[in-house]
């Protein structure tokens, strides 16, 4: 299906919700509003002519220093979906405050988010609220702060941990 | 009267020990582990033989390659790559080097898409060879892991050929690749294709029926076709549940398009499927690093002022005889991938974007455009600036989806660029894959896993 068709569909079934769609070197983007996410990942997973059946990919960009953006929504989170049985992409992201970085999780859906949302907890401090394991993926639980946040100094040090000398 | 005291044996054994306890023990199993490829660890929780519970903890090699593109310029995350995926680099690097292509809306030259189909197919091998050899060794079979290094060792003789190095080889640019293949090369890669070969043979002679083996394997460490989509999981494990998913097929890029292969399956989704999909993986890369090279465009550099091709040897010689009439217009050839790009082998294998790609060395070094067009791309401040947005870009690596998502915010820095680990599903479904089974069943099925540390982690 080609991307005009599935924005199309998705404007469709969720019309506000949707607050904004484009389509960038063949890749369709919607962003979707954090209420009616998860209804959207359902909708893209479950009705046949979407078909998106894998979660390929779920990571998150911080906002914070992108020049024109400084104020609005600091982080989005973004589901790379594709579907094996149609061969079609569609990128759906959701914008949210650092006051309120908080996004329903996707596990029940797929169960590949739940690692790929540990690690957005970690590096981006983004929580999701239902997750069933939120612990750190790849940093240690003594970790402080979230390393891919923009105002995270890519030079600072935290003490290893270990055995105490 | 309270139950007697388990012995040590019952304590240890818990299942099968007389106790009925359901007592379980739990054992980790690395992060420091022979068979662990790299650091990971497992925490299993046995009864008796079975585990019962796996968690598998990652990180153990993150070296924060995100954040670390975010502070360089585009070409300067290249080296980087490198370390995603130790065994295959070059992959990385060509998709990286891809993803950005595709935010800047580029299109690379003909040759240079055979090149990096042809070396990605070698690498490929590699890391197929890789994977097979040292889980065949970690079931005791040392011979196989011995033939396999040594077939990829003739294969990392033509990554060295091509790039000068063996493992960091930096050798994707943005808008094309460092330098053009080297003289002879497919006549080497005919060579090295045919001791692959005999190895593969040898090794299905050796395994594919091998009673051990395949007690080892069959029905060990399956995962169910639903599963494995609902894992995101791609490449040999995907096709080894006959899902025939290819980005190459899918989404055809480089040269893809142009050759033609199969996409191997099997039904099962054991680690024997897996065996044999990699095993059949390697035939078709050979075919269509063969049919690259066949078809490459381009043909010889060098020519004299009559058009016939000359080598550089004989073009010293004729100099030196006093034979110069001519030989200005002859372009001067060193060996194109040591000693840097001559024009001719730039033209080649570069996009022809001056804001994307460095001019070849004698521009540099012989004109003010040139060395203008050096500074802009080189210093601080200047650089590739891709327009606002963001782009992903999926290839095909040796494990599988091996995507790249960058968002450019306009300047000569990536602004995000986050890499979609094709063995980070797998791992991530690896506890239901062993949980249920015996213990000394998690090697092999870790092994067909192929964990790659460095791409994991990232």
């Amino acid at each position: 299906m080609r991307g005009e068709e599935l924005l199309r569909r998705l404007r469709d079934r969720f019309g506000a919700a949707i607050v904004e769609t484009h389509e960038f070197r063949g890749d369709t983007t919607a962003v979707v509003d954090r209420t009616a996410l998860v209804d959207a990942l359902r909708f893209c997973r479950d009705e046949p002519a979407l078909g998106f059946d894998m979660l390929t990919d779920l990571t998150a960009a911080d906002y914070l220093k992108f020049p024109g953006r400084e104020d609005g929504p600091r982080f989005e989170v973004v589901y790379q979906l594709y579907s094996l049985t149609h061969n079609h992409r569609l990128r759906l992201k959701v914008r949210v405050d650092e006051d309120d970085a908080v996004v329903p999780t996707a596990v029940p859906l797929w169960p590949i988010a739940n690692w790929l949302e540990r690690e957005v907890w970690d590096m981006f401090g983004v929580r999701f609220a239902g997750h069933p394991d939120p612990r750190r993926l790849l940093m240690y639980e003594q970790f402080v702060g979230h390393a891919l946040r923009k105002d995270y100094p890519i030079n600072r040090r935290q003490p290893l941990i270990g055995p105490k000398t | 009267m309270s139950a007697p005291e388990p012995t040590t044996r019952e304590f240890m054994l818990g299942e099968g020990s007389g106790t009925g306890s359901g007592q379980t023990l739990q054992v980790g199993v690395g992060p420091a582990h022979p068979a662990m490829h790299g650091i990971i660890r497992i925490v299993t929780e046995l009864d008796g033989e079975f585990i019962r519970k796996a968690d598998v903890e990652i990180g153990y090699l993150h070296r924060a390659f995100e954040k670390d593109c975010e502070v360089g310029g585009y070409n300067n995350a290249i080296p980087y790559t490198d370390r995603l995926n130790y065994v295959s680099p070059l992959i990385n690097n060509f998709a990286y080097a891809s993803a950005i292509e595709k935010l800047l809306g580029i299109e690379v030259t003909d040759r240079c898409k055979y090149i990096r189909t042809a070396m990605a197919e070698i690498s490929r091998i590699c890391d197929h060879l890789t994977c097979v050899g040292a889980s065949a060794m970690e079931l005791g079979a040392f011979t196989v892991f011995l033939y396999m290094i040594k077939a990829r060792e003739f294969l990392w003789e033509l990554v060295e050929d091509v790039t000068g190095a063996r493992l960091t080889i930096s050798y994707g640019r943005v808008g094309g690749v460092k330098a053009d293949l080297p003289d002879g090369f497919a006549a080497k890669v005919g060579g090295a294709f045919k001791q692959t070969r005999d190895v593969l043979d040898e090794v299905h002679r050796l395994l594919t029926g091998n009673r051990i083996f395949m007690d080892r394997m069959v029905g060990v460490g399956a995962l169910s076709r639903e599963e494995t989509i609902a894992y995101a999981i791609t490449g040999p494990l995907l096709r080894a549940v006959g899902v025939p998913y290819d980005v190459r097929r899918a989404h055809p890029h480089w040269a893809y398009d142009h050759v033609e292969f199969e996409v191997p399956t099997q039904k099962d989704g054991d680690n024997y499927a897996r065996y044999l999909v990699r095993m059949a993986e390697m035939e078709q890369s050979m075919r269509i690093a063969e049919q690259a090279l066949a078809l490459m465009p381009g043909g010889p550099v060098n020519v004299d002022f009559d058009g016939r091709p000359i080598d550089p040897a004989a073009y010293v010689d004729q100099g030196k005889q006093g034979k110069t009439e001519g030989l200005l217009l002859v372009p001067i050839r060193l060996s194109p991938n040591l000693q840097g790009q001559n024009r001719p082998a730039w033209q080649q294998v570069n996009a022809a974007d001056k804001r994307v790609v460095l001019p070849p060395k004698e521009t540099t070094y012989g004109s003010i455009e040139g060395l203008m067009n050096h500074f802009m791309l080189i210093m601080e401040g200047y650089g590739i600036r891709p327009p606002r947005g963001e782009a992903y870009f999926a290839s095909e690596g040796a494990n599988g989806e091996l995507g790249f998502y960058v968002v450019s915010d306009g300047s000569e820095r990536p602004y995000r660029v986050r890499c979609r680990p094709p063995c980070l599903p797998p791992v991530a479904a690896l506890h239901r894959m062993i949980e249920g089974e015996q213990i000394a069943d998690l090697i092999p099925t870790f092994g067909s896993v192929n964990m790659i540390g460095g791409e994991l982690d990232r």
